[in-house]
C-alpha cells in the first residue's frame, strides 16, 4: 500500500481535471458526489499507508517515493516525489478524512447554487494541493502546495465574485499571503545556499551542522512565511474576511486545513528550529500574543462566522505557542483536534446559516435549539470541546500546550491561561444567542430596515419561516466530526510516540505530577468561569450587552483602518506618484525633451542650409583658417 | 533531418518566401492570404519544432550550423548555428507567428499584415541563430522595419507618435552596437591579422584591453538595454505596447523584447566575460530597479494594455537579474524566463486584443463583472495571469525562481529585493482582474460573448505550454544546461569570476 501513497494527491487531482472537462454536464449533485468519491478514495489509500507505516518500527518508519524530476538546473535537484513518515501521514490522513466529510457536506450545503459544479472543481484542486504540501519530499515541491491552496483559497473565498466584499477578501487573502511567501522563498534560497539541496531528508539530517546565525535566519523566514498562511500578527487581517467564502471553504480551508500548514512547516523542520532558540521564543511570543488578540475581538462579533474566524486565528496562535515552546506534538495534536472541532462548528454555523436561510447575525436567531436538533447537538459538542471542558478533545490538546508555556515562560502562560477564558466565554456567548434564550428572528420588515451589518444574500429572511433541520448529507458530517471532537483526545499518547521518530529532540515535560495536576485544575476553573461568565451576561442578563462588548473590539482594533492608513494609502500615493510624476513627467519627459531638443537643433541648423554659395565659401574659408591656425599653434 | 538539409537557413528563408508569395497574391480575399501566411508560418513552426527533436541534448557548442563565404574580402559569412540558449526562442518564434497571423481580426489590408509578418518571423529566426556579427547586425535592423510598418499602419490612435519613438530609440542603440561590431572586428584585426566576424572566434581569441572591453560592451550593451528595456530606456515600450496592433504586441513583448537579453547572453557575456563580470552590479542594480518599478508603476494603469506592458520591465527585470548574476540557476532561469514570457505576456496581449474586440475599450474602469457571463474567458485568463504572477505549477515559476535562488548563491542582496517583486506581481494583476472580471456585470458588459471556438483554438497550444512547462521543464531544462554550463565556463577562463560551488553543482565541484 506504501507504494500507492501518489494515489493520495492523485486521486483529487483527476477529480478536478474530470469536472473541469465534464463537471457543467454532471451537474448538481452528480458532481459532488464525484469530488467526494475522490476524497473517501484518498481517505482510504492514506488509511492503508498508515497502517503500512504502523508496521515498522519507529526509526525505519519512513519511506520516500520518487516520480519524475520537476527542476534540475546544476547543483539544485528536485523532484516531485513523496516523504512518507509520521508526520505527513498524520496529516494526509486528518486531511483526507475531514475533507472526505466537508465535501459530502457541500453537496448538500452549495445545492442549488448556480456555480455547483465549478465550486467542487477547486475543492478539489484545493484537497490536491493540500496533499502535495504535507506529503511532499522537499520545500519546494511543499512550495507549490503552499501556493497552491493559497490560489484555492482566493477562487474559492472570491467564489460569489459578483459581491465586490467577496471579491476584495480573496485578493486581500492572496496579496496578504505573498508577503508571508515572500519569506518562504528567501528561507529556501538560504536553505540552498548553505546545504545545496531542498530536500527534507538531506536538509533536516544535516541540520545539526548549522550555525547558529543561519538556522536563525531560515527559521525566522520561514515563520514570516507560516504568520502569512497561518494568519499570525501582524499579517491575520486576511483571515477574517474570508469568511466571504462559503462555508464549507471556512471549515475546510480556514479553520482545519489550509491555515494549519504554517504549524506544519515549523513541526517538519524542527531540527533547525531547535538550534535558534531565539527564534522559539519569538514564535511562541507571537502565537500567544495572537491567540490573545484575537480572542478579544471574537468576544464581540455579532456575524456568526466572524466569530469562529477570529477564533482559528486564536487557536493557531495557541498551535505556534507550542511549537515555540517546543512542544510539537501538542501543536499537532492541537492542529487535529481542532480540526475536528472547529470543522464541526463551522459546518453547524453553515448549517444554523442555511437552516435560516441566510441569516448570519446571531442577534437575529435564538432558540435554535428546538428546531435544528442535530445540528445544536453537534455544536454543543464542538462549543465543550473548544472551550476545552473535560473530557472532550480540545480540553486535551490545550491543556498539552499550556503545560509547555508554563514550563517555557510563566507570562506566555498567563497569556495562554487568560486566553482560554475567553474562549470559553465568546463561544459560550456564540451558542447561548445561537441556540438559547428568545426567538429573535427578523420579521420581514425588520429585515428590510436591518441590512448594513453583515453580507445578506438576495433572498434574506422569509415572512414567518420557520428554521428547519439540514438535510442528510450535512448532517452526517456533523455527527462524525461530533464524535471525534468528543474523544478526539484518546489521540494524545499515541500521538506523541507515534510523531517521534519525526522530532529531533522530543520534549518532555519537566514539571512534577502535581504541578501538572494543579495546571489542569487551573485551566479548568478558567473554562468553566469563561462559561460562567457568559451564562450570566447572555442567559440571565446581568449585565447591558453594551458594555461587553465596547466598539474597538466590535471594530476589531480598527486595525484594518490603521493598515489603511499605514499601508494602503501610502503605496497607493506612492504608485501614483511612480506612475504618472515618475514615468511619465521624468524618464519619458527627459526622452521627450532629448527628442524636442534634437528637432529644435535641427530646425536651427537648417538655417545654415541657405543654398547661397557665398555663405558656404564663407564657412570654408573660416574653417580653412582655423586649421591652419591650429596647425601653427601645434608646430609653434 | 540532421545532416543534408541547411535547416537553419530554411528557417530564415521560408518566411522570406512566404513574404513574398503573399506579396504577389490579389488583396482581396482575405481568408486565402491568411491561408497561405499561416502555411508559410506553419512550414516554418513544423522545422523549429523537428529543430528541437534533433538536438541533441548533451552536445556542446553549436549545432546545425550552416557556414558560407559571403563576403570574403571583409570575413563576413553567412554563418548560422543554434545553441541550449537560442534553441526554445527559436521554437518560441515558431510557436508564436502562426498564431498572429490567424488569431486577431485584422481590420485592413490583411496582405500587408500577413507579408509583414512573414517578414518580421525571418529577421527573428535571423538574430537568435546568426554566429556572424555582421549578419546579426543586419538581421537586428532588417527586424524594425517590419515592426515600424506593423504598429503605423495597424496600430491605434497614438500609432505615429509610439513608431517614431520605438524607431529612433531602437536606432540610436543600434548605432552604438554598429560602432562597436566594427571597433571589435578591427581591432581583432589588429591582434592577430586576421579579419573575421565570426563570433566564435572573436570570443575564443580575445585580444582586447580590459578599458577599450568595457566601452565595447557598453556599445553593445546600450542597444541591448534599450531593447530588453531595463530602467530607465524603458519608456518606448509602454506605448509601443499600446498602440501596437494585438499582433504586434503579442510579438513584440513575446520576441522582440528577448532580443535584447539574447544579445546579452550571446554577445554580451560571450564577447566580453570579464567587462560583463565587471559590469554586472550595474546591470544586477537595474534588473531589481525594473523589477520593483516595472510593477509598482503597473498598479496604477488604467489601461489594460498598458497595465500588461509594464508587467513586461518587471518580468525581463528578472531575466536582466539572472544573466548578470552568472550563475548556473540564474542563466537557465533567464533563458527558460524568456521563453515563458514570451508564452504568458504573448498571451495576456492576445485576450486583451479580444477583450478590446469585443468592448472596443481597453480602460479597466469601464470593464467589470465578465467573470459572470464569459466565464470560460474568464478561467483561460485567470490560468495565464497565474502564469504571469509566478505560481507554481505553471511556466513562470520555473524560470523566475531559478533566477532567483541562483542569484541568491551569487549576489544575495540583489536577490532578496527582487523576491519582493513577486508580492507586487500578485497586487497590480490581482486588482486589475478584479475589476475586469469580478463584481456585478452590467450594461455593455452584459453581453460581452464567452470566448469562441477560433478563440480558445488559439489559446490552447498556449495553455498547453504553459502548463507543460510548469509540470515537466527537464526536457527543456537539459537542453539549455550545457550551452549554460559552457557559457559560464566560458566567462570563467576569461575573467576572475569563479561560480559557487554550490550553484555548479557537483558535477563541476
Amino acid at each position: 500500500m506504501m507504494h500507492a501513497v501518489w494515489l493520495i494527491p492523485a486521486l483529487p487531482l483527476t477529480g478536478f481535471l474530470i469536472l473541469l472537462a465534464t463537471g457543467r454536464r454532471m451537474g448538481d449533485p452528480k458532481a459532488g458526489y464525484v469530488a467526494t468519491a475522490m476524497m473517501v478514495g484518498a481517505f482510504v489509500v492514506a488509511v492503508g499507508v498508515f497502517f503500512d507505516l504502523m508496521g515498522l518500527h519507529g526509526e525505519e518508519r519512513r519511506f520516500q517515493q520518487d516520480l519524475f524530476s520537476w527542476i534540475s538546473v546544476g547543483g539544485l535537484d528536485v523532484h516531485v516525489g513523496f516523504l512518507v513518515d509520521p508526520l505527513s501521514v498524520t496529516m494526509a490522513l486528518f486531511v483526507t478524512g475531514v475533507g472526505a466529510l466537508i465535501h459530502l457536506y457541500s453537496v448538500g450545503y452549495m445545492h442549488g447554487d448556480e456555480r455547483y459544479p465549478t465550486f467542487f472543481v477547486y475543492l478539489n484542486l484545493f484537497a490536491f494541493s493540500m496533499l502535495m504540501l504535507v506529503l511532499s519530499d522537499s520545500f519546494l515541491l511543499t512550495f507549490l502546495g503552499w501556493e497552491g491552496v493559497g490560489a484555492c483559497s482566493y477562487f474559492l473565498i472570491s467564489f460569489w465574485f459578483e459581491r465586490p466584499s467577496a471579491a476584495t477578501a480573496g485578493k486581500k487573502a492572496f496579496v496578504t499571503n505573498r508577503v508571508g511567501d515572500f519569506g518562504f522563498m528567501l528561507a529556501m534560497f538560504l536553505i540552498f545556499a548553505t546545504f545545496g539541496s531542498l530536500n527534507y531528508v538531506p536538509v533536516l539530517e544535516g541540520a545539526h551542522e548549522l550555525t547558529h546565525v543561519t538556522a536563525t535566519a531560515i527559521a525566522l523566514l520561514l515563520f514570516v512565511g507560516a504568520v502569512g498562511k497561518s494568519a499570525q500578527l501582524p499579517l491575520y487581517v486576511w483571515l477574517p474576511d474570508a469568511m466571504e467564502g462559503p462555508t464549507p471553504v471556512s471549515a475546510l480551508i480556514h479553520a482545519a486545513t489550509m491555515v494549519t500548514a504554517g504549524v506544519f512547516l515549523m513541526v517538519r523542520v524542527n531540527p533547525i528550529l531547535n538550534l535558534a532558540p531565539g527564534a522559539l521564543t519569538l514564535i511562541a511570543t507571537i502565537g500567544a500574543l495572537t491567540a490573545f488578540f484575537a480572542a478579544t475581538i471574537a468576544c464581540a462579533q455579532n456575524d456568526i462566522k466572524k466569530v469562529l474566524a477570529y477564533s482559528t486565528v486564536s487557536q493557531l496562535g495557541y498551535m505556534f505557542l507550542a511549537v515555540g515552546s517546543g512542544a510539537y506534538v501538542a501543536a499537532i495534536f492541537h492542529m487535529v483536534t481542532h480540526a475536528f472541532f472547529k470543522a464541526l462548528l463551522f459546518l453547524g454555523a453553515g448549517s444554523v446559516i442555511h437552516g435560516m436561510h441566510d441569516e448570519q447575525d446571531m442577534k437575529y436567531m435564538g432558540a435554535l435549539r428546538k428546531w435544528m436538533p442535530i445540528t445544536s447537538g453537534t455544536f454543543i459538542v464542538g462549543w465543550l470541546a473548544i472551550a476545552g471542558v473535560p473530557p472532550f478533545s480540545g480540553f486535551w490538546s490545550k491543556d498539552d500546550i499550556l503545560l509547555a508555556a508554563f514550563e517555557k515562560n510563566k507570562a506566555l502562560w498567563f497569556i495562554g491561561l487568560l486566553t482560554a477564558l475567553m474562549t470559553a466565554y465568546y463561544m459560550s456567548r456564540q451558542v447561548f444567542l445561537v441556540f438559547y434564550g428568545g426567538e429573535r428572528w427578523k420579521k420581514p420588515e425588520a429585515a428590510e430596515a436591518h441590512g448594513e451589518d453583515v453580507a445578506h444574500d438576495a433572498h434574506g429572511a422569509h415572512g414567518d419561516f420557520k428554521p428547519h433541520e439540514s438535510p442528510p448529507t450535512m448532517a452526517f458530517p456533523l455527527v462524525v466530526l461530533a464524535g471525534l471532537a468528543a474523544v478526539g483526545g484518546i489521540l494524545k499518547s499515541p500521538l506523541e510516540r507515534w510523531l517521534e521518530p519525526v522530532l529531533a529532540h522530543p520534549h518532555e515535560f519537566a514539571s512534577s505530577s502535581s504541578t501538572k495536576l494543579g495546571l489542569i485544575v487551573v485551566t479548568t476553573v478558567g473554562a468553566l468561569s469563561g462559561i460562567g461568565l457568559a451564562y450570566s451576561i447572555w442567559l440571565r442578563n446581568r449585565v447591558r450587552a453594551e458594555t461587553v462588548e465596547p466598539e474597538v473590539l466590535r471594530h476589531a482594533w480598527y486595525v484594518d483602518a490603521l493598515y489603511q492608513k499605514i499601508v494602503e494609502a501610502p503605496g497607493r500615493a506612492l504608485a501614483n506618484f511612480s506612475a504618472f510624476v515618475v514615468d511619465a513627467k521624468v524618464i519619458d519627459g527627459t526622452v521627450n525633451g532629448v527628442g524636442a531638443l534634437v528637432r529644435a537643433g535641427g530646425t536651427r541648423l537648417r538655417t545654415v542650409q541657405s543654398g547661397f554659395v557665398r555663405n558656404y565659401a564663407l564657412a570654408v574659408a573660416v574653417g580653412a583658417v582655423a586649421i591652419l591656425a591650429y596647425a601653427v599653434a601645434r608646430s609653434a | 533531418m540532421s545532416g543534408s538539409l541547411p535547416i537553419l537557413t530554411l528557417l530564415v528563408l521560408v518566411p522570406v518566401l512566404g513574404a513574398g508569395v503573399v506579396a504577389l497574391m490579389p488583396r482581396d480575399n482575405e481568408r486565402l492570404l491568411k491561408l497561405v501566411g499561416v502555411t508559410f508560418a506553419g512550414v516554418s513552426l513544423a522545422l523549429a519544432v523537428a529543430l528541437m527533436f534533433d538536438y541533441r541534448a548533451t552536445g556542446t557548442g553549436f549545432q546545425f550550423v550552416s557556414d558560407h563565404v559571403w563576403i570574403r574580402s571583409f570575413g563576413i559569412s553567412w554563418k548560422l548555428g543554434v545553441d541550449g540558449i537560442s534553441l526554445f526562442l527559436i521554437g518560441l518564434t515558431g510557436v508564436l507567428f502562426p498564431l498572429v497571423i490567424v488569431g486577431p481580426a485584422v481590420h485592413k489590408d490583411v496582405k500587408g499584415y500577413v507579408a509583414w509578418m512573414l517578414l518580421l518571423e525571418a529577421g527573428c529566426m535571423g538574430v537568435f541563430m546568426s554566429l556572424d556579427l555582421f549578419l546579426f547586425f543586419l538581421f537586428w535592423e532588417l527586424v524594425l522595419i517590419p515592426m515600424y510598418f506593423l504598429i503605423g499602419g495597424w496600430g491605434y490612435d497614438r500609432r505615429i507618435y509610439a513608431t517614431l519613438k520605438f524607431f529612433l530609440y531602437t536606432m540610436v542603440g543600434s548605432a552604438l552596437m554598429l560602432v562597436g561590431i566594427l571597433t571589435v572586428v578591427f581591432l581583432h584585426q589588429r591582434a592577430t591579422g586576421h579579419l573575421t566576424f565570426d563570433v566564435v572566434t572573436l570570443a575564443n581569441e580575445q585580444s582586447l584591453a580590459s578599458s577599450t572591453a568595457r566601452w565595447l560592451f557598453l556599445a553593445f550593451a546600450a542597444s541591448f538595454a534599450i531593447k530588453v528595456p531595463i530602467f530607465p530606456v524603458h519608456t518606448w515600450l509602454p506605448d509601443a505596447h499600446t498602440e501596437a496592433p494585438t499582433g504586434g504586441s503579442v510579438i513584440l513583448a513575446g520576441i522582440m523584447l528577448k532580443l535584447g537579453t539574447y544579445g546579452f547572453l550571446r554577445f554580451g557575456l560571450y564577447l566580453f566575460p570579464q567587462a560583463a563580470v565587471d559590469m554586472a552590479p550595474l546591470f544586477l542594480t537595474l534588473g531589481t530597479i525594473g523589477i520593483i518599478y516595472g510593477a509598482v508603476v503597473a498598479i496604477m494603469q488604467k489601461d489594460l494594455k498598458r497595465l500588461v506592458a509594464y508587467s513586461s520591465v518587471a518580468h525581463l527585470g528578472f531575466i536582466v537579474v539572472g544573466t548578470f548574476g552568472l550563475s548556473q540557476q540564474g542563466l537557465e532561469g533567464g533563458v527558460l524566463q524568456m521563453v515563458n514570457h514570451g508564452l504568458s505576456t504573448g498571451a495576456l496581449f492576445f485576450l486583451v486584443g479580444m477583450i478590446y474586440e469585443r468592448r472596443h475599450t481597453r480602460l479597466i474602469a469601464e470593464l467589470g463583472g465578465i467573470q459572470r457571463v464569459a466565464p470560460v474567458f474568464a478561467g483561460v485568463f485567470m490560468l495565464v495571469m497565474l502564469s504571469s504572477i509566478g505560481l507554481p505549477g505553471l511556466n513562470g515559476f520555473v524560470g523566475e525562481f531559478l533566477v532567483l535562488i541562483g542569484t541568491f548563491v551569487t549576489h544575495r542582496w540583489w536577490a532578496v529585493v527582487a523576491t519582493a517583486g513577486v508580492i507586487l506581481a500578485a497586487l497590480y494583476l490581482l486588482w486589475a482582474y478584479q475589476r475586469v472580471f469580478h463584481g456585478p456585470v452590467s450594461g455593455e458588459n452584459a453581453t460581452f460573448s464567452e470566448m469562441t471556438m477560433r478563440e480558445r483554438a488559439i489559446m490552447a497550444p498556449l495553455v498547453a505550454l504553459i502548463v507543460l512547462l510548469g509540470v515537466y521543464p527537464k526536457p527543456v531544462l537539459d537542453r539549455i544546461a550545457p550551452s549554460v554550463r559552457e557559457l559560464i565556463a566560458h566567462v570563467q577562463e576569461h575573467s576572475d569570476y569563479r561560480q559557487p560551488a554550490v550553484a555548479a553543482g557537483a558535477a563541476e565541484r
